[in-house]
């Protein structure tokens, strides 16, 4: 597994404490699974993602995510409506752990409030909490 | 003797039967014809299943061969946390064999089926006492149909109140299987979070238990193998809101006779008599997963139930509030008469020893391997105890290298990667079965593993080298499944 200081959290995204990563995409966001957390589930071999028209709440499941060790679920890091998903993870789960910001992508959501993207957290303080739970 | 039971032995390869077979070969010989013979409907006719040729010897070695490959709790010690691989007595074999038994067909009618009927009854009355609730049925196949008998008991209960409810709290401790039967019984599961002792606080519960709840799903001992310390006060406020308190028995191995269940606020729980009650599992079963419930419950129990009058024992259907029946025929009866047979050969006060016994060997290990494991909730267990590979961090080796590496050491892995608000857990069930020197054997196994995680890692992480077959791509098999021969 990867050091804390091998991690790759990019800077133009925001972060949840349970480690989904979204992006403001002009009036969209993007949502997938960060590079800890596809580290740290390992080899991922099923995504399970809702389908396109869904609506979820910030912080209800809207995925599930198998890995050889372990089932874990996905929360909406803004609440609003699902207008794509990547239906290439069907085939190619493995894409989450090779590029989990970008064809590993899960969902495309347009938000019902934007400004809920303000709750999330900085790059900077995924990383101070990361070290913190070392 | 010092050397490690894991060795390599001479362990034959066996190709598929189909491979084996050849054209005319025959295990058998039919008795010459003293009919005429009689040409069959064509209809019936046509070409027969694709069966290979074999001779007896090519079968026998064949399924001889493929059992020495198997790793069973008869060949050593299985610590696998949260299933209680416990040894099977063969007595209870001999017991499920009796003629009276395997002759009895489940459509005979009750008076010719009175023994069969007897050992059910008096196995619903057994369980009974050793949970200190009041009423049994032995229907469901095993644990999570168990645990969905259950809930629907509950769900039931609301629906005669005329006030079915929404929602179900479940720990975050508990058992994969609750939240899935939860929404079964169409109640949205509400997560509730253990503290940090690794069991559930009054507070936490009493925060979001209200009159939209159903109740609580509480694993005890839960799946950290800790005892839930709280369990009364949280059945109280459970009540007091008018929900009922289901209790997933599957750790009961801890607690047999020990703990009156029914007396610590719980309604309704179902038991793994192919757990607790020393009766054959793995490899999908059979199980059986016995309900057991509070007065006030029984009216929904499935149906048929025993009834015994005047020493007559019949099946009957007059409970018209049941649920319904929830298995075909009686259920799994030949694991019903192994638990019936291990009951009575053990008696009340062995039952309770075996507990003690399964909880002394936890708390062996987990204070034995404290040092060598991160311990990951350091106060007395029960069954098991939770360690992780948070100590080996910086070996970069990880739990499940340790786990592979211990099969080189003659045993099972434990569980591992469970339960999972444990990162790496690592959790080990020992169970009565095993001996001092044989946990003793396992203790030093670990702790030269960990050993060999500072000096020679690259030995764990190629484990296991001594098994027949090597490390197997999980990742592969759960990404391109291939499902025929």
């Amino acid at each position: 597994m990867k050091e804390i200081s091998e991690l790759n959290l990019p800077e133009d995204l925001r972060y949840t404490e349970d480690h989904e990563w979204a992006r403001l995409e002009e009036d969209k966001v993007r949502v997938g699974l960060d590079d800890y957390a596809q580290d740290q589930l390992g080899d991922i071999v099923f995504v399970e993602l809702p389908q396109a028209g869904d609506t979820f709440k910030k912080g209800e499941v809207f995925a599930t995510v198998e890995s050889v060790k372990a089932v874990s679920e996905c929360y909406m890091p803004v609440g609003g409506k699902i207008v794509s998903v990547n239906n290439d993870l069907e085939e190619s789960p493995e894409l989450v752990n090779k590029s989990p910001y970008g064809d590993g992508w899960f969902v495309v959501i347009n938000p019902s409030d934007p400004s809920e993207m303000d709750t999330l957290m900085t790059n900077e303080a995924c990383l101070e909490k990361l070290k913190g739970t070392e | 003797m010092k050397e490690n039971v894991g060795a390599t032995g001479l362990i034959l390869n066996e190709p598929l039967l189909w491979e084996k077979g050849r054209k005319g070969r025959c295990g058998f010989s039919l008795p010459r014809r003293d009919v005429e013979s009689f040409p069959i409907d064509n209809e019936l006719a046509g070409e027969g299943p694709d069966f290979p040729d074999l001779s007896e010897v090519d079968v026998v070695r064949h399924y001889t061969r493929l059992s020495q490959w198997n790793f069973g709790v008869d060949t050593g010690m299985y610590p696998l946390g949260s299933c209680t691989m416990k040894y099977s007595p063969k007595t209870n074999e001999k017991q499920a064999g009796l003629s009276g038994f395997t002759g009895a067909h489940p459509l005979l009618p009750s008076d010719l089926s009175q023994g069969t009927l007897r050992m059910m009854f008096e196995l619903e009355q057994y369980l009974a006492e050793i949970t200190g609730m009041d009423a049994v049925t032995l229907q469901p196949a095993a644990g999570a149909h168990g645990e969905l008998t259950g809930m629907l008991t509950i769900h039931a209960y609301h629906k005669n109140r005329g006030a079915q409810r929404s929602k179900i709290l479940v720990p975050d401790t508990a058992h994969g299987t609750n939240p899935a039967t939860a929404t079964l019984c169409n109640y949205r599961s509400i997560q509730v979070k253990s503290n940090e002792q690794g069991i559930l606080s009054t507070e936490s519960v009493a925060d979001v238990m209200d009159e939209e709840t159903a109740g609580i799903m509480l694993t005890n001992p839960n799946t950290l193998g800790l005892f839930e310390d709280n369990t009364k006060e949280i059945a109280e406020i459970i009540h007091s809101k008018g929900g009922l308190v289901y209790c997933d028995g599957a750790n009961l191995n801890a607690v047999m006779g020990i703990v009156k269940m029914g007396e610590i606020g719980v309604d309704v729980m179902h038991l793994n008599l192919h757990k607790t009650f020393s009766t054959p599992h793995g490899g999908g079963g059979p199980g059986s997963g016995p309900v057991c419930v509070k007065k006030h419950l029984e009216p929904f129990l499935p149906v048929p139930r025993i009834v015994e009058e005047k020493g007559n024992y019949s099946l009957s259907d007059n409970y018209p509030e049941s649920i319904g029946k929830v298995q075909a025929f009686h259920g799994n009866v030949g694991v019903m008469i192994k638990a019936y047979s291990y009951i009575r050969s053990m008696g009340p006060k062995d039952l309770k020893m075996a507990s003690r016994l399964a909880v002394l060997n936890a708390n062996y290990i987990k204070e034995s391997l404290k040092g060598t494991l991160h311990l990951a909730y350091d106060r007395p267990c029960m069954h098991e105890c939770v360690f992780s590979d948070d100590k080996q961090k910086d070996d970069h080796v990880t739990t499940l290298d340790m786990a592979k590496r211990l099969m080189d050491y003659g045993f099972h892995p434990p569980t591992v990667y469970f339960p999972l608000v444990v990162h790496g857990a690592i959790m080990v069930e020992p169970t009565e079965t095993e001996s001092k020197e044989d946990i003793d054997k396992f203790i030093e196994a670990f702790k030269s593993i960990a050993d060999e995680a500072k000096e020679a890692p690259d030995l764990l992480h190629n484990a296991p080298g001594k098994c027949k077959v090597r490390r197997l791509d999980e990742v592969s098999a759960a990404r391109k499944p291939c499902l025929t021969g």
